[in-house]
């Protein structure tokens, strides 16, 4: 069965097996895959649409699940109704919608991908031009790859098959190390707000909010208005970044009406706002006690003399977001350097990557927001039904979303240079801090490995030492470890290759030789091939 | 928005009733659609796992899967990520020491 633009595949979830063959998989359901899975198949194609969560909505619209009875789960957000109204449309679509399926890789059909000897792009089999023969011949089509369960930890692995896919994999959050960060009870700030969103509950009483960026301000804001006392917003970085940017301010007001709604919100909670200070220290035994905040200069360098504890029992910290992108980047999609130094895939105007085929949106081009994602996910959709069908989909559409797209990217550009790390924040650092959680591995190590074994990069110092090399795969520790390695040299971008993007369960792996088919069942026993670069880990 | 007494008061949360899990043999009320990690928070259990190194508590931090500081035995099954897990009726979380390979017996 090879269902065509016109001839959608089933849509039932039973019928996701390796022999129908979807026009358009979308990896991520959040407000970009969302927007990419209706709107292309709105325009006739089939669409499978893949999430770890059971729901929809992605972080940004993480909700409470029915069972909690919810009866206003839009108090916790603002912008619903544009995640209403994607939900309605999805609803109505035919999208298979596949929750709770942990995309572990993604692979091109008859040997390697394209990209993977460099990222280039074109390839042998595969025109460009939306033109070649839509029966087979060239197309290479692609297999993802999933476990399913709440964690991934479950029961069987599957496999959808489709002509073209869309990575709307998100972001999760930039941690960057300082003493006591490690205790029970500093989360992080997106983390707090997930958990609320999701559980309902608070880490504490007391919540001191910290680190940099935007989304301090609505983390704060929500939990102030779901109980916490939030005692002080620390911000390393003042506002007057974006200052310097006038005229992409004037064009996304917008943006400034959320700051002024956050902004208000705090006021209203008597939720004290520093700038250009951090969160040095945590206090406390078994659990966060107080934290110590200090002012810093331009470079987020502590100004002594300024430290001031502030008692609280919980601290939700956190210094921007960075793009989830390593089922791109496995695939060898070209990467750019963000103004805050992350690494973001490089998407033209039509949200293609430099692999053919393989589409993106969101927060993997850059972090942009939801609004932006909304966009971008439209435009994808809008390219691939063009490109699957062989003539423009909408292009007076696609012109007018471009150039809304443009516009909040040089939003999202000034906002990330406003918040990007100072080159000092290390500074923060005694030698016996945990700089990799997973491995334990301290500042005073990482600096031993750098300044008497010469490492000078990330990947280096995670062979010396094991930063980055546990569960998770240096998602938490990457950061601080690629600036710490960098010395007083430039930050080269952290090595983020992770060849499988989740843990596995080895029974998954081993199916992939029977024939395709029934995706076998069962997880095989409770141990999983782990995401490493080395050897298997050996303690999980 | 006025400040609520508690999250599910803001969002009008009318949950059915609540049912037990435990942990480290100790009952934990949850409510239907909290995983375990929001369950173990809101009867104030911040921590539910020691490290391999330094034997530290841990409990979650990044709230969405990333981070894997949340692993804990569920069941007996460890290294379950406890932020994405439901909590289900009669769950026994046990607190996951060092690299949770105990059950395998390696």
């Amino acid at each position: 069965m090879s269902p065509s633009a016109s001839e959608p595949a089933p849509r039932s979830a039973d019928c996701a097996e390796p022999s129908g063959l979807y026009d358009l998989a979308v990896i991520g359901a959040g407000s970009a895959g969302l927007a990419g899975a209706v709107t292309a198949a709105e325009l006739g194609l089939s669409v499978a649409l893949l999430d770890s969560s059971s729901g929809t909505g992605g972080q940004f619209y993480r909700h409470p699940v029915p069972a909690t009875g919810a009866l206003r789960p839009e108090a916790l957000h603002h912008d619903w109704a544009a995640y209403a109204g994607l939900r309605r449309r999805l609803e109505a679509s035919a999208v298979t919608h596949l929750g709770g399926h942990h995309v572990w890789t993604v692979a091109r059909e008859g040997g390697a991908e394209d990209g993977r000897l460099g990222g280039t792009r074109g390839g042998p089999d595969v025109s460009r031009d939306g033109r070649q023969d839509r029966s087979g011949g060239g197309e290479r089509p692609w297999t993802v790859h999933a476990v399913t369960g709440a964690d991934g930890c479950a029961e069987r692995p599957v496999r959808v098959r489709a002509r073209a896919v869309l990575l709307a994999t998100g972001a999760y959050e930039r941690q960057l190390p300082f003493p006591g960060w490690t205790l029970p009870g500093v989360v992080g700030a997106g983390g707090a707000q997930a958990m609320l969103k999701s559980g309902l509950v608070l880490p504490g009483k007391r919540v001191v909010v910290a680190g940099s960026g935007p989304l301090l301000l609505a983390v704060a804001s929500s939990l102030a208005a779901a109980g916490a006392r939030v005692p002080a917003v620390v911000e390393a970085s003042g506002y007057l970044g974006y200052a310097r940017h006038p005229r992409v301010l004037a064009a996304n007001p917008h943006k400034l009406a959320e700051a002024v709604l956050h902004g208000s919100a705090l006021l209203r909670h008597r939720v004290r706002l520093r700038t250009r200070s951090a969160v040095t220290e945590v206090h406390g035994r078994d659990r966060v006690e107080a934290v110590t905040v200090t002012r810093l200069d331009r470079d987020w360098r502590p100004l002594p003399g300024t430290a001031r504890r502030i008692a609280c029992d919980a601290l939700a910290v956190g210094h921007g977001l960075v793009p989830q992108i390593e089922l791109a980047t496995t695939l060898g999609c070209a990467t750019r350097a963000t103004p805050d130094r992350a690494t973001a895939l490089v998407l033209d105007e039509q949200q293609r990557t430099s692999v053919p085929d393989l589409w993106a949106a969101g927060e993997t081009g850059g972090i942009g927001g939801a609004q932006l994602a909304r966009v971008e996910g439209e435009v994808a959709g809008l390219a691939i039904a063009s490109r699957l069908g062989g003539r423009p989909a909408r292009p007076a559409r696609v012109r007018e979303l471009q150039r809304r797209r443009d516009r909040m990217r040089a939003f999202a550009d000034a906002m990330a240079a406003a918040h990007a790390p100072g080159s000092a924040w290390s500074r923060w650092l005694t030698d016996d801090t945990d700089v990799c959680r997973c491995e334990e591995v301290t500042a005073g190590s990482i600096r031993t490995a750098v300044a008497d074994l010469g490492a000078r990069d990330a990947r280096t110092v995670k062979l010396f030492t094991r930063a980055g090399m546990g569960w998770c795969q240096g998602r938490m520790c990457g950061a601080g470890v690629a600036c710490l390695a960098a010395g007083a040299g430039p930050v080269a971008a952290p090595a983020e290759r992770r060849p499988l993007a989740v843990p596995v369960p080895l029974g998954a792996l081993a199916s992939l030789d029977e024939p395709s088919g029934e995706p076998s069942g069962g997880p095989g026993g409770g141990s999983s091939a782990r995401p490493a670069e080395g050897p298997p880990m050996t303690h999980g | 928005m006025a400040r609520a007494r508690t999250p599910a008061d803001l969002v009008g949360a009318q949950a059915g009733p609540p049912f037990e899990i435990t942990f480290d043999g100790r009952p934990v009320p949850a409510l239907p659609g909290q995983s375990v990690a929001a369950a173990l928070w809101a009867a104030d259990i911040l921590a539910w796992r020691t490290t391999r190194v330094g034997g530290r508590p841990r409990g979650a931090f990044c709230g969405i899967g990333q981070c894997y500081d949340c692993l804990a035995t569920v069941n007996g099954s460890p290294n379950r990520r406890a932020c994405l897990v439901p909590a289900r009726p009669g769950d026994a979380i046990t607190t996951q020491e060092g690299h949770g390979h105990e059950p395998l017996g390696v």
